[in-house]
């Protein structure tokens, strides 16, 4: 961790933005006296238990709830059937081609169920355990059907089908060509006059968001008003989107995201469980509240990646690309939800990274599979597009016998290049690409462990070393609505913000940005502490309740700072700007004589005059005293809707000891220096990128989650699905180049992905720089022990893991012999 | 996760708790730290009918001197295990496995004589345990018994405690002469279970290893010793070749599971070069 002073920023010590501020909200959320969800308790509340698939494809042919319904507490069980007239199906609200195939989604299964974990049947009990204890009484019967898991086998010719009434599992077919939108030349042609073409397949293998706080749903019903709380990142959204599918109409429904504890996209969802809430509270007119386990949550919330890239990339013997061609398998599993088929279509974009391809052409295939559908999750298309592009760039220099950094230098953009429009006629704002690389070089100490790569090569020793290069861009700030709605994205991407000057001059800020941890309490404070000159302390920041912050699009793709922050800077604005009138009146002075500094308004030339806007406050709040024909009110809201994304940018650098005995991989160092833009808060920004890093790395070395032939989650406990703790990771070496955003009043480019986009590619490119020498090519994500070593010793990429779990924590009780005695 | 329903009996000695164990129906189980037990019930992977909680019952905590050997009481928690003098002096083996146990909150809780009990072929204690040649005291309605650690672990996650029985302490020779040990564990996150780990515990004279006692972690259903390797081992050469040449027997008769984290032929890799690096530690090379 640099020293967080060092990197400051050029403000003075007067100003909030730039100050390493501790985080307002974090004591309440850590110690967890605060409202979650599932802290929630209503008089007369209910409790739903799920009744989940154990298959992954059948026909539901018997439903027997007798027993379940009988069981002592139980007040309700609802099946399928029960809801099949209401339910409607779960929101797609990315159809990326106008033939997209959507099968529609049911919250819970009526004939049909096709993953495991499915939602078959819901019990209503009057506390947690009883509709727990009933869950086991439902009998259901299943007729099977063929499981589809491979999604090569999946698009091949005569295979079975995950939906029998569609023609393929394949959903849609996206195209982007650089040539035919006018952006690049044409594809087959960079391709069929180059020198060197390089072919690569990569898997990106299926990734559990695993956001800390469990996903819970409180309905609470009042007449015909619904107030829904959920552990959600889109509150209003998902009101929407429930107004939509339940019949509730939107002005009868309020939704509450109280604190969150996490999500990483994971909780960027219209999810099952919460329409059944708000059925099931209709039907019964009671409170209802639905908390999961850990178990359900990996094995229904929805994943994220889960990819098959095709990759090939052409350049002529000097190193200059020619051309880029991907195509992509991209695992649906069995529905679409929100923005299932959205993901990899974003990630189109980013495929060319930071290089100037004359020739660019991307296809993506969205495939049916028998698993939990996937969705967004901490990047979304851009690290699977950052990883493609950073992983064969290598591949290229090895080919071309060329230093990969130099390879990538020679086609990369160059500072005076910017604004820089690319192969995917995206319109890169601002940065430095070989500044950013410099200074990562150094921290990382790049020419002396080159030596001792060197040293360890030579004298053939156990533990080799390698270093691993990740010089990308991605695309955040989502999103320019016209843009959105030129890729028929179902929403704008502007952000909502208001300020309410109370009479005490304390500030409410209101965001439509719903925090899921990520600080926006802390920072948007900042913000307007500067902008009006009132102390930090003097702000609240309130969010995640439609009945408060009425407009809003939430928090995801990096966008808060950039978009909801810069509307709190619009809304301060505007307040200033109603304040000068006032000000101006009860001093007595021409507006435009007026100056505002340091929160006060002075008569220009004349000193000791002045006006606070927070005795302003009070002044408006009173009204005896305002000018003829305005309103009497200085609070404003503004919305902002971004003309471009921005884009952050950085160059990471892993050193990596192998062990080749047992395959064991170490990081030794990671250096990382990113362009955010203009920061802040230098504290919040290094949290996030620690926490970027942490997932990405994970993603590199440890998580997968993964199926048995029968289409069972093998990973499901935290046993198996391995999420790294601190322990396991190394010190990150972090540094900042600032580029402000020329696209925003703050100047920010979003910092929430950055560490995860960038980082998993310098992590596997540095495994393999380890071992290449011994003839390993490739090694397939996460990179265990075994696969390393199976690369390395048997060559191949290491292959497919044993899908069986991994201890006794884990075993079906039937394998374990019955002991009567001893301890446990 | 909610567990079935189960019936609780807390005693607060061990005649109340083999009572308790009696009275308790057809599936009891026995709670110590309740690091596997309480997830395997939350899973509903376990059901018991009676839950038998040994937390109050006094005398099963602590370790005592008693002259050849140290007794560690069965419900001596891990973090108490790696605080204790006279494991540090007689032991330390023991200590640098517990060490690698979970993490420190499972630690606090987990206990000596449950994990030992519990048996998981991924559990670290048993291993050592089997390399030290330990003795477990067994208390039941029949009276006191005492079982050698080789005949302690007889099958996946079953021990010699019979029905209505309790551990109630783990007695461990003191070693005399010149020995050295070293716990080898290889897994992927610190938390985590062994893949496989190997215990070896050596005595070295004169340049040569006198005596070697290896334990394998994770190679079986239950803890195994490499009893080839020792024999290998025994009046060798203290060399490095010598172990390396010794080692390579480590994995011979093993038949390992496969599973996520390794598959059995890598499992038998592991095993020698393990017992290769555990053994040269132990034996200071």
């Amino acid at each position: 961790m640099t020293a967080v002073e060092e990197r400051t920023g050029t403000p003075g010590p007067d100003k909030e933005i730039g100050k390493a501020r501790r985080r307002k909200e974090d004591a309440r959320l850590i110690t967890g006296r605060t409202t979650w969800t599932d802290n929630m308790v209503l008089p007369g509340m209910l409790h739903l238990a799920v009744v989940r698939s154990p298959v992954a494809h059948a026909r539901i042919t018997n439903v027997d709830v007798t027993a379940a319904r009988e069981a002592p507490g139980v007040v309700a069980v609802f099946t399928g059937r029960d809801l099949a007239d209401e339910q409607g199906s779960l929101p797609c609200a990315w159809p990326v081609t106008p033939d997209m195939v959507n099968p529609g989604h049911p919250s819970i299964a009526v004939d049909q169920v096709n993953h495991v974990g499915e939602a078959v049947a819901v019990i209503v009990a009057r506390s947690k355990a009883a509709a727990q204890d009933a869950v086991e009484l439902a009998d259901i019967d299943y007729e099977p059907l063929p499981v589809v898991l491979d999604m090569e086998q999946a698009v091949a010719e005569g295979a079975d089908l995950v939906h029998d009434h569609l023609e393929s599992n394949t959903s849609y077919h996206f195209v982007f060509d650089a040539g035919e939108t006018g952006t690049g030349g044409d594809t087959e042609q960079a391709f069929s006059g180059a020198d060197v073409v390089v072919s690569r397949r990569f898997v990106q293998q299926r990734l559990i968001p695993a956001f800390m706080e469990p996903r819970s749903a409180v309905v609470q019903p009042q007449g015909d008003n619904y107030t829904l709380w959920s552990s959600t990142q889109i509150p209003h959204i998902l009101r929407v989107m429930a107004a939509m599918v339940t019949g509730i109409p939107e002005h009868k429904l309020r939704v509450i995201a109280p604190d969150v504890g996490g999500g990483f996209g994971g909780k960027l969802q219209v999810n099952p469980e919460e329409i059944l809430c708000l059925l099931i509270a209709r039907r019964l007119g009671k409170p209802v509240k639905w908390t999961e386990t850990r178990s359900e949550s990996l094995m229904t919330a929805h994943h994220g990646r889960d990819q098959i890239q095709y990759v090939d990339v052409a350049a002529d013997r000097e190193g200059n690309i020619l051309g880029l061609r991907v195509r992509l398998l991209a695992d649906m599993g069995a529905y679409l939800r929100l923005i299932t088929p959205g993901v990899p279509a974003l990630g189109a974009f980013m495929y060319p990274g930071i290089y100037k391809f004359p020739a660019y052409r991307f296809e993506c295939d969205g495939v049916f599979t028998n698993k939990v559908p996937t969705d967004a999750y901490r990047g979304a298309g851009r690290p699977e597009a950052t990883f493609a592009i950073e992983r064969i760039m290598d591949e290229l220099a090895v080919e071309l016998g060329m230093d990969p950094l130099e390879l990538r230098r020679k086609n990369w953009i160059d500072a005076a290049e910017f604004p820089f429009t690319t192969v995917a006629g995206l319109a890169y704002d601002s940065g430095d690409y070989e500044t950013a690389t410099q200074q990562a070089l150094e921290l990382l100490g790049y020419d002396e462990l080159r030596e001792e790569q060197r040293r360890r090569r030579e004298s053939n020793d156990p533990v080799q070393l390698g270093i691993g290069i990740s010089t990308f861009t991605e695309m955040c700030g989502l999103a320019p609505s016209r843009v959105l709605g030129s890729l028929a994205f179902g929403a704008g991407g502007w952000e909502s913000a208001s300020i309410r000057m109370l009479p005490t001059g304390k500030v409410e800020v209101v965001t439509g940005s719903t925090p899921h941890g990520q600080g926006h309490e802390t920072a948007w404070s900042q913000l307007v502490a500067d902008s009006l000159g009132v102390p930090f302390e003097d702000v609240e920041v309130l969010h995640g309740d439609t009945a408060i912050s009425s407009r809003g699009l939430d928090t995801y793709g990096s966008r808060s700072l950039v978009v909801g922050g810069s509307a709190v800077v619009k809304a301060a604005d505007k307040v200033i700007a109603k304040a000068r009138r006032i000000a101006a009146h009860l001093l007595e002075a021409s507006e435009d004589d007026l100056e505002f500094s340091g929160g006060k308004f002075s008569v220009r030339g004349t000193p000791g005059t002045g006006l606070g806007i927070q005795e302003i406050a009070l002044a408006i709040f009173a009204a005896h005293d305002y000018p003829e024909g305005i309103e009497p009110s200085i609070d404003a809201e503004a919305t902002f809707d971004p003309e471009n994304f921005s884009f952050p940018h950085g160059t990471h650098l892993c050193a990596m000891e192998v062990d080749t005995e047992t395959g064991f991989v170490k990081i030794r160092k990671y250096a990382s220096v990113d362009d955010v833009g203009t920061i802040v808060n230098p504290l919040i920004v290094e949290g996030q990128v620690h926490g970027g890093l942490a997932q990405g790395i994970a993603q590199a070395l440890y998580e997968e989650a993964i199926y048995d032939d029968d289409g069972n989650l093998t990973t499901g406990t935290f046993v198996d699905y391995l999420v790294p703790a601190a322990s396991d990771l190394p010190h990150f070496d972090t540094g900042n180049t600032v580029h402000a955003a020329p696209g925003n009043p703050i100047g920010a480019k979003g910092v929430g992905e950055a560490g995860c986009i960038a980082s998993t590619p310098a992590v596997v490119n540095a495994a393999l720089d380890a071992v290449r020498h011994l003839g390993v090519q490739d090694i397939r994500m996460p990179l265990t022990p075994e696969r390393v070593w199976r690369a390395i010793h048997q060559g191949g990429d290491g292959g497919d893991r044993a899908p069986a779990r991994s201890n006794a924590q884990a075993v079906d009780s039937s394998d374990a012999p019955s002991t009567s005695g001893g301890a446990l | 996760m909610i567990p079935a329903p189960f019936a609780y009996a807390r005693p607060t000695t061990v005649d109340e708790a083999l009572q308790a164990i009696a009275d308790g129906g057809e599936d009891v189980k026995v709670l110590a730290g309740g690091q596997s037990l309480i997830p395997v019930m939350r899973l509903r992977l376990a059901a018991p009918e009676t839950v038998v909680d040994l937390g109050k019952v006094e005398g099963l905590r602590g370790v005592r001197d008693d002259g050849d050997a140290i007794v560690i009481g069965a419900m001596t928690t891990h973090s108490d295990v790696l605080a204790d003098p006279l494991i540090a002096e007689h032991a330390p083996l023991i200590a640098e496995a517990t060490g690698t146990v979970a993490d420190r909150q499972v630690r606090h809780r987990g206990t000596f004589g449950g994990a030992l009990v519990h048996a998981d072929p991924a559990g670290d204690l048993p291993a050592v345990a089997l390399a030290l040649d330990a003795e477990f005291v067994i208390v039941g309605p029949g009276g006191r018994r005492t079982v050698p650690a080789s005949e302690f672990f007889l099958d996946y996650l079953t021990t010699a405690v019979g029905e209505g029985e309790l551990l109630v302490e783990v007695r461990v020779p003191k070693l005399a002469g010149s020995w050295g040990m070293h716990y080898e564990k290889f897994n992927r996150v610190a938390q985590a279970w062994s893949i496989v780990a190997v215990a070896a515990v050596v005595r070295r004279e004169n340049g040569r290893i006198t005596e070697a006692r290896v334990g394998l972690t994770n190679m079986g259903p239950t803890p195994l010793r490499a009893r080839q390797v020792e024999e290998a081992l025994a009046g060798a050469e203290a060399t490095a070749e010598a172990v390396a040449a010794a080692s390579e027997r480590a994995a011979d008769g093993t038949e390992p599971s496969s599973d996520l984290n390794a598959q059995a032929d890598y499992r038998q890799h592991l095993a020698r070069v393990l017992t290769r690096r555990a053994v040269s530690t132990a034996a200071g090379l």
